[in-house]
């Protein structure tokens, strides 16, 4: 009867265009109010400051909390209603959720949004997709010639006509999702414009991972109610190594158009050096988080989603092994099958970017921004001075 | 682990929260063999501390998270107007000193403090929070608790103790004996124990087991069971039985752990009618934080131990939103007919409340001159008319938080029998608290005595305990 009356109002709401919550929506929402009566953990992180600046929470709320949720984990061990507790709050498990919803929700073209679904056969599939087509690709170019030069294997204009136009579509796509979600949420995050002060402040969260430190500067937890600064270090490695990389990617690329420099580069050249600190740091820091995460406590964020997480950080891993693989293969007969698996994993990383995990790193910024813009505006709840 | 060394140890601790944490800690710091038991459940560990959010702390100069001072004779006084003189003096300027200087060493042990939560300013100066709540702070201390070596056993309910002559010699878990040689009972009040709260409150003039109508915000295992049987063995007694921490909190919260989301802070912002409609007391006496709790009281004498908090939409966004919605009406009548109270009444009371409203400048920060004149009982500060719809109601209940009914202790926390301190029986927390606190209560005080009395105590079992070592050593010399 409940479920009767349920649906009707839901069709009511569908019918006058207002919002229906999704479950994870409702979830959500229903946690934090329990929370903004309680705001024991208001030290933790900036979800809970955000929350104290409201008595009820809208979509465009939710939508830009559950990004600024970190997953540190540290208020659902600090939590009196924690399961088993009737009233089961578990904030990074529940915005955890309302994450992945977001990423599906927010994702350009809207029907690719559907491949957050079952995002870790998508990352293997597409991880296939793409060997199969760089082996294949080998294959037919490999013949006696010599193999000292990974451009005789795939000529440099191939890979430019392959790479540039997913790389581009990536970063259109991934401005896309982004666009919609930051129109979203600044009228709900006090529709102020970015100043230069908050914009250095969220650039500072998001490159120290402020909100992995606890609020009290002794990390996160993982595998228990026990601080830790292992994830952020291992995240540091795979973040910075993945810049790294990417940089000397950029550097090579000017190398051969400005400077006439065709690779391959040796050390202690500056592409090969970004190249190899990087893609060793990408290494070790894919692995830690790969080993944190399957370590994770159980109720800590949303266990449905480590095909997405695992996958993720086993394709960087991949990237980085078979890169650094390739370099110390150099000259070697086996280096075409390195250079096929390197960039076939590289590909598969890019067509999937703005459909698979990476995209956290640009929701939460995004959340950053304006957790720093509204934090700065008079807070429109006039409780605290009463 | 062999079962000898299970089944004894130097130091006992019967209870898993902040007094018995504190023992435990302080008693292996001291070198003692510690071992540390807890009724309940690991996930539900802890006690009435995990629903605890700060500690009441005298300072003499601004400290971190405190602002200002908060000197010793105004942390006396507080006491002093809450508990009406009810107190022991000395024990209780032990635990305002001790507050002073103990947040170093529980800092030591993994706990962090925080400045002030918003919409909690009123305790800023007086109050030191802990990040993330008592929850976080019970799970640094069981941390540091293994780390340095303690046994700890959850599930394990204590039934009996075998005492001789003053000494504690063992504990009993069911069928399971574990000798000790010192004992520390930090077990918590009896205020989960619904029988016991129904035969201490008994039946009122209307006939009513009051009792029957409260909530318990904490624990559900704070059953009392060795609270009455050291009464039982002859221990001296502290307190009256119907004392207690008791808030109004909403008439919906679970019977258990309902916790601090379930309370209703907007009581000063409008008026409260008992389940007759009627108003029965002046609901802007003073500040909200030191009202609070005295409220709970109140509604425990009101038939059928229900009262409704009715505010206007002019209220909305002053006070700590509440857990669950209220009931919302477009009118006052229309309102009164949602709570079931009478519609005629319940106008006379509003009607006569707000026509007697002599409004000047509302201002709830301050003891503002919005008061009522001509009507009983007056409103004394922010009475202003409700007449601003939607109308909200809260219906409330008294949530108990503790029971002060415990056992008389001295400055060195021992359990006495018959007016002498037993030489290795002591206790710390609720189940000692109302030697500080005969009635009443204000913010952050049973933190303070808890953890006062939970390093005294686990001080004193540890020397009792290694002092009988040496003697046994000297002995075998």
């Amino acid at each position: 009867m409940q479920t009767l009356e349920k649906l009707a109002r839901e069709a009511r709401s569908l019918a006058a265009g207002e919002w229906v919550p999704t479950e994870a929506e409702s979830e959500a929402a229903r946690q934090l109010q329990i929370c903004n009566a309680c705001r024991y953990c208001e030290g933790f992180c900036a979800v809970f400051p955000a929350m104290t600046r409201r008595l009820s929470f809208n979509q465009a709320d939710l939508h830009f909390m559950a990004n600024l949720c970190h997953n540190c984990g540290a208020c659902l061990h600090a939590c009196q209603y924690a399961p088993p507790h009737d009233f089961g709050v578990n904030i990074p498990q529940a915005m955890a959720k309302l994450r992945l919803q977001t990423y599906a929700d927010y994702a350009w073209p809207a029907p690719l949004g559907k491949l957050y679904k079952r995002n870790g056969l998508v990352l293997s599939l597409a991880l296939a997709a793409a060997l199969a087509l760089f082996l294949a690709l080998a294959q037919q170019r490999v013949g006696d010639k010599p193999l000292d030069n990974f451009y005789s294997v795939f000529p440099h204009n191939m890979l430019v006509s392959l790479f540039a136009p997913i790389f581009l579509w990536a970063v259109l796509a991934l401005g896309m999702g982004v666009r919609r979600f930051w129109r979203e949420i600044t009228p709900a995050t006090s529709g102020a414009a970015v100043s230069a002060p908050a914009a250095a402040e969220a650039t500072h969260d998001v490159m120290r991972l402020k909100y992995l430190d606890g609020g009290h500067g002794e990390g996160c937890n993982n595998a228990d109610d026990e601080f830790t600064h292992a994830r952020r270090r291992a995240h540091h490695l795979t973040f910075y190594g993945f810049i790294l990389c990417f940089a000397a990617t950029s550097v090579a690329t000017l190398y051969h158009y400005v400077l006439g420099m065709p690779a391959p580069y040796e050390l202690p050249s500056l592409p090969k050096l970004l190249g190899v600190v990087g893609g060793v740091s990408l290494l070790i820091g894919t692995a830690g988080l790969f080993k944190l995460n399957l370590q994770r406590h159980a109720l800590q964020g949303d266990a449905a989603q480590k095909p997405m997480d695992l996958g993720f950080i086993a394709l960087l891993f991949v990237i980085s092994f078979t890169g650094l693989a390739l370099w110390l293969s150099r000259g070697h007969t086996i280096m075409p099958i390195w250079l096929a698996l390197h960039l076939g994993a590289v590909m598969a990383l890019f067509a999937t970017l703005p459909y698979n995990k990476f995209a956290h790193g640009i929701f939460r910024t995004a959340s950053l921004v304006r957790h720093a813009v509204e934090r700065r505006q008079p807070n429109p709840i006039g409780l605290g001075n009463d | 682990m062999n079962k000898s060394q299970v089944l004894n140890t130097d130091v006992l601790v019967i209870g898993g929260g902040n007094a018995a944490l504190c023992a435990a800690l302080m008693a292996v710091e001291a070198g003692a063999r510690v071992m540390l038991l807890e009724s309940a459940p690991r996930a539900w560990r802890g006690g009435n501390s995990s629903h605890t959010r700060n500690l009441r702390c005298m300072h003499d100069a601004p400290q971190d998270v405190l602002m200002d001072t908060y000197p010793e004779e105004e942390f006396w006084q507080d006491l002093l107007k809450v508990t009406g003189g009810w107190t022991n003096e000395a024990l209780a300027r032990l635990t305002i000193r001790a507050s002073s200087t103990c947040r170093d060493w529980m800092r030591s042990h993994g706990v962090h403090f925080q400045p002030p939560l918003s919409g909690a300013l009123h305790v800023a100066r007086t109050n030191a929070f802990f990040m993330g709540g008592g929850k976080a702070l019970v799970n640094a201390y069981y941390r540091s608790a293994e780390r340095l070596g303690v046994q700890i056993r959850y599930d394990a309910p204590v039934d009996r103790l075998d005492i001789q002559g003053g000494r504690f010699v063992a504990a009993y878990v069911g069928g399971e004996r574990i000798a000790a040689k010192a004992c520390v009972l930090a077990a918590g009040g009896f205020e989960s124990n619904r029988e016991w709260l129904r035969e201490a409150w008994g039946q009122n003039e209307r006939g009513e087991w009051p009792a029957d109508n409260f909530l318990i915000r904490g624990t559900r295992f704070n059953q009392g069971v060795l609270l009455k049987h050291l009464l039982y063995q002859g221990a001296d007694p502290i307190g009256d039985a119907t004392q207690a921490h008791m808030v109004a909190i909403d008439a919906r919260a679970p019977l258990y752990d309902g916790g601090i989301c379930t309370r209703i802070d907007c009581v000063s912002l409008g008026v409260v009618v008992n389940q007759n409609a009627e108003r029965f007391y002046d609901e802007g006496e003073d500040f909200w934080p030191k009202r609070y709790a005295i409220w709970g009281r109140l509604v425990a004498q009101q038939p059928g131990q229900i009262a409704y908090s009715i505010i206007d939409s002019k209220a909305i966004g002053r006070f700590m939103p509440p857990v669950f919605e209220g009931v919302q009406a477009q009118s006052l009548p229309e309102l009164a007919q949602k709570l079931s109270l009478d519609v005629n009444v319940f106008m006379h009371t509003m009607n006569s409340y707000n026509q007697a409203c002599h409004t000047g400048s509302f201002d709830h920060t301050v003891l503002d001159d919005c008061h009522t004149e001509g009507v009983s009982p007056a409103k004394t500060h922010w009475a202003r008319p409700i007449d601003t719809g939607p109308f909200y109601a809260y219906a409330v209940r008294p949530g108990v938080t503790f029971t002060y009914l415990g056992l008389e202790t001295d400055e060195t926390a021992a359990v006495r029998f018959g007016g002498q301190p037993s030489s290795n029986l002591f206790v710390a927390g609720e189940m000692m608290a109302g030697n500080v606190l005969g009635k009443g209560y204000t913010a952050g005080v049973g933190m303070s005595i808890g953890t006062a009395f939970g390093r005294i105590a686990g001080t004193q079992a540890a020397r009792a305990a290694l002092g009988s070592t040496l003697e046994a050593a000297h002995a075998n010399a």
